[in-house]
């Protein structure tokens, strides 16, 4: 976490990570490597049961544990009992019902970690099994399992003319199942109380600093200005930690024993600790003219919300604004719900919404493809977005929307040759436990392309803020931007030595002392606090010359605090129309995989991409965000999945949710990275951290599909989807 | 039980309950939280060590299990002027880390399949890391910098 520096590289150069060193060094500080003096630790006793009536909470044998300071229920909130990002409706601890399985009940400090579940163990919940709600289609109109009812959110786009119909019509059913963050490190933080006990200090992984904060204190009854809060290292984030998690809990138990109170989950704890990927349900309906132009699309989309509200209603729009994809589509009717459930939270993750609509209208477009006897990429091209055409929503793309570029690129990216056949590159790789017959291996290609909608839409006030103070020669950048391993501190110091040409820029740690920089989503950060950093810096530049120009010392001191808003959004009306969205970033990706069509196992041999990154600020660090966001398509594709039997989580252990290895993640070859400047944004820089796997996932279906001749209807794609 | 443990080359002896992992003992007992806990079932690999040159995940071994022998955590690798060890130090420029979560257990991993193997292809590095996850970098980068590591190796 301490501030570090680097000497010099300018926007465009592959500048090394500033925190490199201390992290090959296992000298950073992460969120799980806090310790101080006297501190608790505390624990949360969560609920084993998915949808029941809590009868009685008995803590009596547990506080009597030696060792165990505080016990705290739903009776020792001192503020708002309920949190939540864009709707607060979400229990800081259990209100009487318990609602999915692993809801927080009860929370424990002691002086040890294993006295505190020691102690949690022995609280004696009483429940009261109620009937599940556990189908999404059912919960739209299935008796509320909450105040609020079960619909989260109902969205209609209506666009054009409804009764507009083709030549050519393809529908289709689509199914995606819960993939998970599965960021490397778990939860965890460390509140400190104020002497005087009214505020209190929290170091917490997270991806939204002040939101975290305003919840946190809202449920403490506090100020938010007695909340400070400073982001610690952070193992990972992909859309987990963007709700709060034991922010609250940890700050509650800090407040009432007087100490500082560590907590940290567990791997099984931190799968039932944060929101997952919505699983969904999508029905499309494609028209097309004979010569292969959309004349109209139609769809369906159901999103599982689980229990509470967090994001689904802005994922719920993204599913739907892009639901048609990124094409020129005349006429559209699109119906969506995101629903509650007893299943686990869903929020948000890496592609928010337009992943699981991709993998939907991309299957469509092949579909389309046959139904018109035309080549699926030539189909794709004809019916790409531009510059200057309208969205679905009726908004028109006034930014770069080089989508026919990105196609040709990727498409034009040569054909790997045959495996080698050696054991380690078929089907299943080092899992495989038969050589099987090598001719029932089928090599299959499929291509998607994607649109994503970077930064906060739908009329959000979303801003960045970024201190910037000149000294001695040394810039440093405050900013509350949180570092979650993507490389803002590294793109920070490059914009901020390219403006104002200094050698030394240092980052300081991210904190509530300054302004917020809204959260690190929505591919926003290098757009919104990049955006933010050059303001400042651009300011502080014409400070400078002023100086220089009436003859003043420029060696002295200069400061400046710059605000950046990107451009307002409206909300959508009632027909789902509007200008919602600021800016969008374009991908195609093509997949080649082999598949052994006897055992259902699939190898997903390489990914050709090309990408709409409007300018490289960092071209090491945006392979590396291409790289790893298509290892996590490809797991989406084919082995991530939250496995969910009656609202449990069958299979929350890394043993059993799979993630990529080094052996599964494919060759990536990058086409072109497309440089059309994006207009208000730093240098011209597109977010680029979602693109790589929203269409990568709908790739590597299409090249099963197309190797096995098998609908591949439902992702992830499962051995007995393909063999039986 | 008493153990004594040479961790980076200080010897240590600690009073530590029989199930103490090797992991907790080297967190919590000597302080050093280089190595990480990424799943606490012997999955992910975050928390590799080497013990007597060996790569070990820690969080599947006990403490005591480690008695007499010598452990190396990543804050012990680099060399004793302070310089990085060639294995971090091709970490560090070819990018093979984001958030670094994985890191400590990846270079130490990577340590270990090189003395195994000083001239690996990009198949057996692949292999060899097999039993360590990332979620940020897709690998390639991991994989280009133990090959990069093993080519300066060859080159001294």
């Amino acid at each position: 976490m301490s501030a570090t520096t680097i000497r010099s590289p300018r926007v465009g150069e592959s500048a090394i990570r500033p925190d490199a060193p201390a992290k090959v060094q296992g000298k950073f500080g992460f969120s799980n490597d806090m310790w101080i003096e006297g501190m608790l630790h505390g624990v949360t006793l969560r609920s084993p049961q998915v949808h029941a009536r809590i009868v009685s909470v008995d803590v009596t044998r547990a506080s009597a544990v030696p060792g165990v300071h505080a016990i705290l229920t739903h009776a020792d909130i001192p503020g708002a009992d309920v949190y939540g990002l864009e709707h607060a409706d979400q229990p800081v601890l259990a209100n009487g019902i318990a609602r999915y399985f692993g809801e927080p009940v009860a929370i424990v400090a002691a002086e040890h970690p294993e006295t505190a579940r020691r102690a949690a163990a022995l609280i004696k919940v009483i429940y009261e099994p109620l009937d599940l709600l556990v189908d999404s289609e059912e919960a739209i109109t299935a008796p509320p399992i909450h105040p609020e009812g079960n619909v989260f959110r109902h969205l209609t786009i209506s666009h054009g003319n409804p009764d507009a119909i083709g030549d050519v019509i393809v529908e289709g059913s689509y199914e995606v199942g819960m993939q998970d963050q599965a960021f490397l490190g778990c939860e965890a933080g460390l509140a400190i109380p104020d002497d005087d006990g009214a505020g209190v200090e929290l170091f917490v992984s997270t991806q939204f600093l002040h939101v975290d904060r305003d919840q946190t204190a809202k449920c403490l009854g506090l100020a938010p200005e007695r909340v400070r809060m400073t982001v610690a290292g952070v193992g990972g984030a992909f859309g987990g930690r963007e709700d709060i998690s034991l922010q609250v809990h940890l700050c509650m138990l800090a407040l009432r024993t007087k100490r500082p109170v560590k907590m940290e989950y567990r791997r099984d704890e931190s799968f039932v600790g944060h929101v997952h990927r919505h699983p969904a349900k999508l029905e499309y309906r494609h028209h097309a003219s004979r010569d292969g132009k959309l004349v109209k699309v139609e769809a369906r989309i159901v999103l599982d919300g689980g229990a509470y509200a967090s994001t689904s209603s802005a994922v719920l729009a993204n599913a739907c604004c892009f639901a048609a994809g990124p094409y020129v589509v005349p006429n559209a009717r699109i119906e969506g719900f995101a629903v509650r459930t007893n299943n686990p939270p869903c929020g948000a993750m890496r592609g928010f919404g337009n992943v699981q609509a991709c993998f939907g209208h991309e299957a469509q477009m092949d579909k389309l493809a046959v139904a018109l006897d035309m080549d699926p990429i030539e189909l794709r091209l004809k019916n790409a977005l531009a510059t200057g055409d309208r969205l679905i929503t009726n908004q028109m793309i006034t930014g770069a929307a080089p989508v026919e570029a990105v196609i040709r690129a990727c498409a034009d990216v040569p054909l790997p040759t045959d495996s080698s056949g050696e054991l380690l590159e078929l089907p299943g790789g080092a899992g495989r436990t038969a050589a099987g017959e090598r001719d029932r291996i089928v090599r299959g290609v499929g291509f998607a392309v994607s649109i994503k909608n970077l930064m906060f839409s739908e009329g959000f006030d979303d801003f960045s803020t970024a201190r910037v103070v000149v000294d001695g020669g040394v810039a440093t950048i405050h900013c509350a931007c949180a570092e979650v391993g993507q490389g803002f501190v590294t793109v920070a110091q490059q914009i901020a030595s390219a403006v104002l040409d200094i050698d030394e820029v240092v980052v300081a740690p991210a904190d509530t002392t300054v302004g917020s920089a809204g959260s690190t989503s929505a591919s926003r950060q290098t757009m919104m606090s990049g955006g933010a950093v050059e303001g400042a810096c651009k300011a502080i530049r014409h400070m400078r010359d002023s100086d220089a120009a009436a003859g003043r010392s420029t060696e002295g001191r200069y400061e400046f605090t710059y605000e950046h808003h990107h451009r307002p959004t409206t909300t959508l009306d009632e027909n789902g129309q509007g200008d919602a969205h600021v800016s969008f970033a374009f991908a195609a990706h093509r997949a080649v995989v082999d598949v052994d069509v006897d055992l259902g196992l699939v190898r997903v041999i390489e990914i050709a991409t090309a990408q709409d990154v409007g300018k490289i600020i960092n071209p090491l660090q945006a392979v590396g965000q291409i790289e790893g966001g298509i290892a996590q398509g490809v797991g989406l594709a084919v082995m991530e999945e939250l496995v969910i039997k009656d609202g449990r989580i069958l299979n929350a252990s890394f043993t059993d949710y799979l993630l990529p290895t080094a052996l599964d993640m494919p060759t990536v070859r990058i086409g072109a990275l497309i440089e059309e400047p994006e207009p208000g944004a730093p240098f011209g820089a597109k977010g680029i951290g979602e693109s790589p796997c929203i269409s990568s996932t709908a790739a590597v279906a299409a090249a099963i599909r197309a190797a096995t001749n098998k609908p591949v209807n439902r992702i992830p794609v499962r051995p007995q989807d393909l063999a039986l | 039980m008493k153990i004594s443990v040479s961790v980076n080359g200080k010897s240590q002896e600690h009073d530590v309950e029989p199930r103490t992992l090797l992991v907790q003992y080297l967190r919590e007992a000597c302080a050093l939280t280089g190595t990480k806990v990424g799943c606490d079932t012997s999955s992910c690999g975050a928390c590799t060590v080497l013990l007597d040159g060996e790569s070990v995940k820690s969080c599947t071994m006990f403490a005591a299990q480690a008695d007499g022998g010598s452990v190396t955590t990543i804050e012990g690798l680099a060399n004793t002027d302070g310089s990085l060890h060639p294995m971090q130090q091709a970490f560090h420029e070819k990018h093979g880390l984001q958030c670094g979560f994985c890191t400590a257990g990846m270079v130490l991993a990577a340590v270990s399949l090189l003395d195994e193997n000083p001239n690996p292809t990009e198949k057996d590095v692949r292999f060899g890391l097999e039993g360590n996850l990332c979620r940020c970098t897709g690998y390639h980068n991991i994989v280009e910098a133990v090959l990069a590591a093993a080519a300066a190796k060859e080159a001294k």
